[in-house]
């Protein structure tokens, strides 16, 4: 794969990680020249995605979450990974409003939160193995001056 | 997170500040749900205009408590709400169970 510029960011699957993990991947992104929304719209997307991992992956055991960002043709890729339980059907998993944990008050929005703030949504995953996301991100000041 | 409160009557209007997400909508469902109870609130009030980072984690801790103050027949309202927080309440559908007013003054007004 040909990309610009990469980073790779590891921690263990607790909460205080989620507010650093995307700050980590925002200030990452900033060498795109993004507009703060944009920034919002990642930060988001990415705070999402490592909650997740945390309560649904390993729910709150400890494991490794991993976030890795690749640069590639003036795009943001995100992935985020854990080695936790799975999903088992994915499409349902996506549908908004559908939550398997109703009683921690999720709300069953954060894929489409995803879906809705990144411009690619692509989630890989087997149950007892672990959840793959990746995520592009497109910046429209950079569509612009192409 | 910092979570500061008034009351009006049976009012509560609570000012959130700074970050929510996973990490912090433990403690404040927490300290809301006492507060509701130790001073007998009916309507329940968010004032966004400080909040410069929600997640989905967010809606749960509003729909949450949302659940318990329609039980007792009272209402939530959202204010000063950002429009990066106002895309995610409108994706989720929030506004057809709370309502939305520009300014706490208008909120307890119309409540
Ligand atoms: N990393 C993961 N590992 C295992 N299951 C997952 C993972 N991510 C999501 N899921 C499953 O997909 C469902 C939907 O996820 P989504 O983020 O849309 O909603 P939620 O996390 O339940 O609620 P919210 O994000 O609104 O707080 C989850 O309830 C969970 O069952
Ligand atoms: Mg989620």
């Amino acid at each position: 794969m040909e990309y610009k510029n990469y980073m790779k960011l590891e921690f263990e699957s607790k909460s205080q990680n989620e507010a650093f993990a995307r700050v980590v991947v925002a200030s990452f992104a900033a060498q795109l020249d993004p507009t703060i929304e944009e920034i919002t719209d990642i930060k988001t997307a990415v705070s999402e995605a490592v909650t997740n991992a945390i309560i649904h992956g390993y729910e709150n055991t400890t494991g490794i979450v991993k976030v890795t960002c690749y640069i590639i043709n003036q795009e943001l890729e995100v992935i985020i990974e854990d080695e936790g339980r799975g999903i088992e059907d994915i499409e349902k998993a996506k549908e908004p409003l559908y939550t398997s944990k109703p009683e921690l008050e999720r709300s069953g929005m954060g894929f489409t939160v995803m879906e809705t703030f990144m411009d690619e949504v692509d989630v890989y995953s087997e149950a007892g193995l672990g959840t793959k996301i990746r995520m592009v991100k497109k910046f429209k000041s950079l569509i612009a001056d192409e | 997170m910092q979570l500061k409160y008034e009351t009006n009557n049976n009012t509560l209007i609570v000012e959130l500040e700074g970050e929510l997400d996973h990490h912090v909508a433990e403690d404040i469902r927490i300290e809301l749900d006492d507060i509701i109870e130790r001073k007998r609130i009916r309507n329940l009030i968010f004032d966004m205009g400080l909040l410069h980072f929600m997640d989905s984690s967010g809606i749960g801790v509003i729909m949450g408590r949302y659940k318990n103050i329609s039980k007792l027949g009272g209402k939530v309202a959202v204010v000063e709400v950002p429009d990066k927080i106002d895309k995610i309440f409108t994706l989720a559908g929030l506004y057809r169970i709370v309502e939305k007013y520009q300014n706490k003054r208008e909120a307890i007004n119309r409540m």
